[in-house]
């Protein structure tokens, strides 16, 4: 049979399936699959609510979306090309977000009755027999079947047997995006290396599904995409949560300050704690501490005795660790408070995201307990916004809060990596004597950026005591003057308001300086900003994107840049809380666009709300 | 302890700092203060290799006090941030300076755990019974039934032992002394420091304000040989005026024999500081001094036994890793799938 090939432009394919069919190794497979042939992607699991929900439930279902263009890309997708949809409740869980006319791949054994009822399917409906779905192209495989098939010659159990479905459906999607398969191959070798009987199952459950697309007259056409224009230079594949460890290695090395991290273990921002913890030739320091107060405090011991302090956490974490972090204010010490935010409040939407955290950054302890706030917007610039949280506080002698969130943190894209000598220096003095005029250290004698010196336990002559109580300018003594008390909180804001002076001029992401509306974002709803501002300037009207990455201090001239146009946008996943900051910082009558669901903003509704706003 | 750097003699008046020690008149942390101070000056450690760590709370105050490195941190968590210093930096002599409010209560959490890590360093818990800084409340450790400001009916709360406490959760040196004689601190705050590991030292300090008087009957001449059984290693558990008292063990049961009434010594226990089940008995030790037939609390050394140290396991982890594969920042940068772009 002669098949025709199509070369796309962009695919979306969403893999969807129980937490157990493991979906989210399927993707990934798939995307590093893409990222080496040059594919621009962008990725978005989705996990499931529970970590153990029955088999075959709705809260069970476990997804991995990846889109992957030969144009540049910025978020994974607002709906899908494709489904791939292990079970029933998987279908139903993701049916909506897939494109009219889009492909169905369907796990047959995954819709008898026992699935059908667990989907809650009403008796006697299987959406694969009734009509429902007509307007999609429906391709049923029975992966169960086949797999158990393809292994019939292996020793092992049915169960480890099943366990190989997604490797027939990964083989199966290889086939039709005209993959070569060596990649997962060589992985598989890799990880079940100590285990052959399960690397070679999984391979030939994985070859089995590639050849099923090829003999059989499942579809007419395969397809392709072909490589992206991005800049040129090499390449890999990053998390957000990967790029933060990175990020914090990095700076770490280029400070020659060796890094402790303090963290308890908290979704979704654990991984930190796994990824730091591989890394021990580089000196770094893993503390799984009792509970998220001890993890910051730990770390500011550490950073007392002169490590790089690093704390990573998630809401109710943030939560726990404030007090401690007014400490680390009032010490002025260098540390890294890592906020992998999440939905909320309380214990909230653990593994959904949400940007509701950046009221709490700004002002969630007590006291007047300025902090500066750095965000990341990518996956990618996780690694720049971890490099510069760690410049920015050693070099002015503060903490600082780096926020991602779960968006971010578990999505994928393509990284331009630098090498260790195009990073930027991180300069780091501590002090090693008293100065000319010194009879004692001056724990508090602060230096242009209002920095204290970082005088480290073992350092002969410099002994002296520092606490959470107030202290007298300088001196560093325990001082309850009024006058004093004013003095240096207006010192410990103007130090934090300073650093504006040490960071980059805010730039627009693009459109003009003036125009009508300008787009103002911070985190991961970047990428959905940028494509959406990129479509309506397609369509002519002045509308421009400003992307934040400094949320305290804000850049000099962004007051500057608002001024130039006649309405502000500021979209959020949250109740609005970065318009706040800005409406009380600027006096402008900026609107908010605010989506909370647990999910991130999509292009499409991004459009739709800045055409409404240019047709009034 | 490890000290390999030797200093110049030091005395104890070159602990002592400029501040004005705020302490009430009369506190038994003036002497606290005075034994560390002297103390310190024979350990042969530089003052900065010294830190003192505290949390909040009267006692807290002490690093203030003392010319070393210091850090008065936040309620609770001075044990915390011990642990972090001292994981960063094994080669300092670190000492925590905690409360029975600060170390058992708010604090009770990261106690028990720093104990189960063994890192080496010292707690020195200054047991008051009460809550002296916020005025007179009662704390984990006073006694049942006790009017304070929050109690007006009496505390319905059942006190820690706060040894028992340590020992459960795996201290490598448990240990008591008191304010009030001077000799004996300065004896435990030698081993404290030189055991290697975790050290927990409780020190019964008289609050004069607010608790005035809570360790009388084992402080005053009076009653203290009655009241009081001092520990010495291999040495029999003998008590009372010209020792003429002594206790044995009856099955897991410590009971008091009179030795004027035909006992001899040998029957005693004998004490020895490595057997975690006499340990046990020992910390349990702990009866109420007015109660009828009780057993006099024991101070000394209760238990100290060897066991790797957190923050030496993890420097070993550390070298073992850099020798297995060493650091290579482009390397960890690139990945192992990397694509180029022309
Ligand atoms: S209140 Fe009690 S413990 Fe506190 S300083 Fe005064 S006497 Fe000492």
């Amino acid at each position: 049979m002669a098949r025709k090939h199509e070369v796309l432009h962009d695919v979306v394919i969403k893999f969807a399936g129980d937490s157990g069919d493991g979906m989210q190794l399927t993707g990934t497979q798939f995307t590093n699959n893409t990222a080496l042939l040059g594919i621009d992607l962008s990725t978005f699991p989705d996990f499931p609510a529970e970590i153990r929900a029955p088999i075959g439930t709705l809260p069970g279902v476990s997804g991995f979306q990846l889109r992957f263009s030969s144009d540049r890309i910025f978020t994974p997708g607002d709906t899908c090309d494709v489904l791939v949809a292990m079970n029933a409740a998987a279908l139903k869980t993701n049916l909506t977000a897939l494109k009219k006319g889009g492909k169905i791949i369907a796990n047959t054994d995954g819709f008898d009755t026992k699935n059908l009822r667990l989907a809650n399917y009403p008796d006697g409906e299987n959406p694969l027999e009734n009509g429902s779905l007509d307007n999609y192209e429906l391709i049923k495989i029975d992966v169960t079947k086949m797999t158990r098939e393809a292994l019939k010659d292996f020793a092992m159990g049915m169960k480890e047997k099943d366990r190989a479905k997604n490797m027939f459906v990964l083989g199966f999607l290889y086939f039709m995006y005209s993959r070569d398969m060596e990649t997962t191959i060589h992985f598989l070798n890799d990880k079940f290396g100590k285990k052959p009987e399960i690397a070679e199952s999984n391979i030939k459950a994985l070859k089995a599904g590639y050849n099923y697309g090829d003999t059989t007259e499942t579809f007419t056409t395969t397809y392709s995409v072909e490589k992206a224009k991005m800049e040129p230079g090499s390449y890999r594949s990053i998390m957000g949560n990967q790029a933060i460890t990175y990020g914090l290695i990095a700076a770490s090395q280029k400070s020659g300050l060796p890094l402790f991290l303090g963290s308890y273990p908290i979704t979704p921002a654990s991984d930190i704690l796994h990824e730091l913890a591989k890394y021990k030739n580089f000196g770094v320091r893993t503390f799984q501490a009792e509970d998220e107060i001890a993890a910051i405090t730990s770390a500011i011991g550490a950073a007392y005795g002169g490590a790089l302090g690093i704390t990573t956490t998630s809401g109710p974490g943030m939560a726990l660790k404030s007090e401690a972090m007014g400490l680390a204010v009032m010490l002025e010490i260098p540390l890294i408070i890592c906020n992998i935010q999440r939905g909320g409040p309380s214990t909230g939407l653990p593994t959904k995201t949400e940007q509701s955290d950046l009221l709490q950054a700004y002002y969630g302890r007590n006291g007047e307990c300025p902090m500066p706030v750095i965000s990341a917007s990518t996956p990618a610039d996780c690694f720049d916004a971890a490099y510069e949280a760690v410049r920015i506080s050693v070099q002015h002698m503060t903490p600082v809060i780096l926020l991602s969130d779960g968006y971010i943190a578990n999505g994928a894209e393509p990284w331009k990596f630098p090498t260790a000598e195009q990073l930027p220096p991180i300069s780091v003095k501590f002090k090693t004597q008293l100065g000319d005029q010194e009879e004692k250290l001056q724990p508090y004698l602060r230096d242009e950026k209002l920095a204290r010196p970082w005088a480290v336990p073992g350092t002969a002559g410099l002994e002296h005591r520092i606490g959470g109580l107030e202290k007298q300018n300088v001196t560093g003594n325990i001082s309850y003057e009024p006058e004093n008390h004013q003095l240096m909180v207006k010192i410990r804001q103007e130090k934090v308001d300073k650093i504006a002076e040490y960071i980059p001029l805010q730039k627009l992401d693009s459109g003009l300086s003036t125009g009508k509306i300008l787009v103002i974002g911070w985190g991961s709803t970047y990428g959905a900003i940028k494509s959406a501002v990129a479509e309506i300037q397609a369509k002519g009207h002045a509308v421009s994107h400003a992307h934040l990455r400094y949320v305290r201090p804000f850049p000099k001239n962004l007051g500057d840049i608002i001024k130039n146009f006649e309405t502000i946008l500021i979209p959020e996943i949250n109740n609005g809380q970065l318009v706040r900051i800005i409406r009380d910082v600027y006096f402008v009558d900026a609107k908010g666009y605010n989506k909370i669901m647990g999910i991130p903003i999509s292009k499409t509704e991004l459009v739709m709300k800045l055409e409404e706003m240019l047709s009034t | 302890m490890s000290e390999t750097i030797t200093a110049p003699a030091l005395t104890a008046k070159d602990f002592v700092t400029d501040q004005e020690v705020r302490w009430c008149p009369g506190c038994g942390d003036y002497s606290i203060l005075a034994q560390v101070q002297k103390v310190m000056a024979t350990l042969g450690i530089a003052r900065e290799n010294i830190v003192i760590i505290s949390g909040i709370g009267c006692s807290s105050r002490f690093p203030y006090y003392m010319n070393t490195y210091g850090m008065h941190s936040i309620h609770g968590r001075a044990t915390a941030v011990a642990s972090g210093l001292k994981a960063s930096r094994p080669e300092l002599s670190v000492w925590i300076v905690t409360g029975d409010g600060d170390g058992l209560s708010i604090g009770g959490n990261h106690t028990i755990h720093l104990l189960r890590r063994n890192f080496d360093v010292n707690i020195l818990l200054f047991n008051n019974q009460i809550y002296g800084l916020t005025k007179g409340q009662y704390s984990p450790t006073s006694e049942e039934h006790k009017i304070t400001k929050s109690t007006p009916m009496g505390s319905i709360d059942h006190p820690f032992n706060p040894l028992a406490l340590a020992l459960g959760a795996d201290a490598t040196f448990v240990a008591r002394s008191m304010d009030r004689d001077p000799k004996h601190l300065q004896a435990m705050l030698q081993r404290t420091h030189h055991h290697k590991g975790a050290s927990f030292l409780e020190i019964y300090q008289n609050c004069n304000i607010f608790n005035d008087g809570a360790f009388e009957i084992f402080t005053e001449k009076g009653s203290k040989p009655q009241e009081t059984l001092f520990l010495e290693q291999g040495k029999p558990l003998l008590f009372g005026a010209g020792n003429n008292k002594g206790i044995k063990l009856d099955g897991f049961k410590p009971v008091i024999v009179h030795l004027d009434e035909g006992h001899s010594a040998d029957e005693l226990w004998i004490h020895d500081e490595e057997d975690i089940y006499k340990a046990q008995i020992l910390t349990r030790i702990f009866d109420d001094p007015k109660g009828e037939g009780h057993l006099p609390r024991p101070f000394g050394v209760f238990y100290q036994t060897n066991r790797p140290c957190y923050e030496d396991v993890m420097l070993q982890q550390l070298e073992e890793a850099k020798s297995r594969k060493p650091a290579d920042l482009n390397k960890l940068l690139k990945g192992n799938e990397v694509w180029v772009i022309n």
